[in-house]
């Protein structure tokens, strides 16, 4: 096993009883999960509500135990081990800050816990305090904080402890979006600064994207991707990985030829598109190809070269601040949503992009397109 | 054309009254009001001034300001009573308190739609009748009840256990009696508990004790303060359970206070016995409210 593995889930499987215990209305919350969480990487397992991640992750705590496989953190096998003989920290969603606790006491509650002298404790919840930037707030209580407050307070008391892992249950999901877009940035630079292993549940793709050196995206139960946020979003395998993260355009298509690692996929049984695919694939599959609306640009001409080429008729126009959206006819079987940047300050779109009188073609690179496996 | 005019009548007596918030407050709270000066203000009121008369040889009142009734009150025979009642009472807490939390917490923890029904399970054998349940411990505890006989049939003891007409049988009543009043704040205070604050003490490295004697407990503390009030007020106060279950070894209180009025015949000291027992109630329900206070 590789010795820089933080958190091995091996082959994990948990079931929970259904109502009244009974055995035939089992739900399998996590199927057969397996994830290699490097040390010191921020990690994030995202998916929609009820795909399994925060399960994993409280198996990864201890409140769970795995009904079948096992959870290895750095190399030991943590077994029926409880919550509170690992050496991982959790921040809850919640924040599950003690009400009746001062916020020093909050914060020096796993030092106490583990018998650690009164003075160190002292300058350990200081330096937490401070490492959150909050470094006057020890004397208040919970109720006295702010939303964005507590959430530094709970990361503080989680911290302070210096876990192997830390987790991190949807953290910021009770604050305002201003805030929680600032606070993505500093739970970053925190993780960089302090080098400890974060695994963080989140069904927020963008949060995801922006904080993740890995992201492993799950449903129902499964893991169906894992990788950087670039290959996420770049290379989706799934089709649920690339509708859940970003829009897409899905085009249903039979393979017709492949040529290295260009294949070409004929849609709607006319169009022939082209796209990257780094595995080999036989004439006469069908497939799906996916290609993000972003990728996609209207000109007046057609584009040869590496490029799709489609003459399209412009069927919606929506302005929308910083882009404007097209909804294009690429046949009559087959639509495109395509999203422009608004480079120009102008009040009508209309003036560069033409109407639906207007020839029009949907251009796109031969590697902006993806194959996906299912 | 009469009936008309009375309903203009009225409607003008309705609005006279709506145009006035400070009648139509009185107008509301009159009933409770008036319950409350005539039948507790005043009684209270006259029990307070017969606390500093006298007792006449006849056991008539004799209207002379005296502090004797409560002078009286340190004989060491009414202190032994007091302390005795204490004790009872402390210990029926006490034992309210053991076999009350565990209870309210496994009630509190159950699933949500099963909560109730166990609940009115815990509530069903106090619809009898107090004294009809507090007899049936005379039958169980007394020296030919069930208890002594089942064991002496089987052999185990030869002379029946001193189980009746003192006062463990009284804790025993009490404790029976009063149980619900401390499962019942317990649990709510229990229900309302943020079971992922647990969660996050166990993260934090304590284990099961330590999270309860750090998180669970304190945060419950009122649930148990609140029991300890409705269970500790009344025991300190009670009367038939150990009229039926004591005897004439184990006096209470209560028991006292009933003979100065209906035996006796003596009013004044009845009273001032009443309420020193007032005032010590008072006390504890102050700091009750000093402990809510702190904890919320």
């Amino acid at each position: 096993m590789e010795r820089n593995i933080a958190v091995l889930v091996g082959e994990v499987t948990k079931r929970f009883p259904g109502p009244g215990g009974k055995l035939d209305a089992e739900v399998v919350a996590v199927d057969h999960v397996t994830l290699r969480i490097r040390d010191g990487e921020f990690f994030s397992l995202l998916g929609p509500s009820g795909c399994g991640k925060t399960t994993t992750l409280r198996m990864i705590a201890g409140f769970e135990h795995p009904t079948a496989g096992e959870i290895y953190i750095h190399g030991k096998p943590m077994g029926l081990t409880p919550p509170y003989q690992r050496n991982t920290n959790m921040v809850f969603q919640s924040y599950a800050l003690f009400p009746h606790m001062t916020v020093a006491r909050n914060v020096g509650f796993g030092l106490e816990m583990k018998k650690i002298p009164k003075s160190e404790i002292a300058r350990r919840v200081q330096e937490a305090l401070e490492m959150v930037r909050l470094p006057h707030f020890g004397p208040r209580k919970p109720n006295q904080l702010s939303g964005g407050q507590r959430q530094r307070i709970a990361l503080a008391r989680a911290l302070v402890n210096r876990p192997e892992v830390l987790l991190l249950d949807e953290p910021l999901g009770a604050l305002d979006l201003k805030l929680r877009k600032e606070m993505q940035i500093e739970l970053k630079t925190l993780q960089r600064e302090v080098g400890i292993t974060f695994v963080y549940v989140t069904h927020d793709q963008e949060e995801a994207l922006t904080m993740s050196d890995r992201i492993a995206v799950m449903h129902h139960g499964e893991v169906l991707q894992v990788g950087s946020p670039t290959e996420i979003y770049e290379r989706p395998t799934r089709r649920f990985v690339a509708d859940f993260i970003g829009d897409t355009n899905f085009l249903e298509g039979v393979v017709e030829q492949q040529q290295g690692d260009l294949v070409t996929v004929v849609v709607d049984g006319t169009l022939p598109v082209v796209t990257q695919s780094e595995q080999a694939v036989s004439p006469g599959t069908q497939v799906t190809v996916a290609v993000r609306p972003e990728k996609i640009r209207l000109l007046p001409n057609p584009s040869r070269g590496e490029y799709n080429s489609f003459p399209v008729q412009v069927k919606q126009v929506v302005y929308v601040g910083t882009d404007t959206r097209f909804r294009v006819r690429l046949s009559d079987n087959v639509t495109l949503a395509v999203r422009a940047q608004n480079l120009l300050s102008t009040a009508d779109p209309d003036a560069y992009y033409g109407d639906s009188n207007t020839e029009t073609y949907a251009v796109w690179l031969n590697d902006a397109g993806r194959i996906l496996l299912d | 054309m009469s009936a008309s005019t009375t309903t203009n009548e009225k409607r003008g007596l309705l609005n006279f009254i709506r145009r006035r918030p400070g009648l139509q407050t009185l107008v509301l709270i009159f009933p409770s009001l008036f319950w409350l000066v005539v039948f507790f203000a005043v009684p209270l009121l006259i029990v307070f001034v017969y606390s500093f008369l006298k007792r006449g040889p006849y056991g008539q009142i004799v209207w002379e300001f005296n502090l004797g009734n409560y002078a009286r009150f340190f004989d060491p025979l009414y202190l032994k009573i007091f302390a005795r009642s204490f004790k009872i009472a402390g210990l029926t807490t006490f034992f309210c308190f053991l076999f009350g939390y565990p209870m309210a917490y496994w009630l509190a923890t159950r699933p949500a739609k099963w909560r109730n029904t166990l609940l009115l399970v815990l509530m069903i054998p106090f619809w009898t009748n107090f004294l009809v349940r507090t007899y049936a411990w005379i039958l169980i505890l007394r020296d030919t009840g069930l208890i002594n006989n089942a064991l002496m049939s089987l052999g185990l003891i030869s002379q029946p256990l001193p189980l009746f007409g003192n006062d463990f049988a009284i804790i025993v009543g009490l404790v029976y009696g009063w149980f619900p009043d401390m499962v019942l704040p317990c649990y709510a205070a229990i229900e309302r508990l943020d079971f992922s604050l647990v969660e996050a003490a166990q993260d934090l490295y304590a284990n099961e004790a330590r999270s309860f004697l750090r998180v669970i407990f304190p945060l419950t503390l009122p649930g148990v303060v609140a029991g300890v009030m409705l269970v500790f007020i009344p025991s300190l106060g009670a009367y038939v359970t150990p009229d039926l279950l004591g005897g004439a070894k184990s006096v209470m209180i209560g028991n006292v206070i009933q003979s100065q009025f209906l035996t006796v015949r003596d009013y004044p000291f009845g009273s001032a016995f009443s309420f020193v027992l007032m005032a010590i109630m008072l006390v504890a329900t102050l700091i009750y409210f000093r402990v809510g206070a702190r904890t919320a």
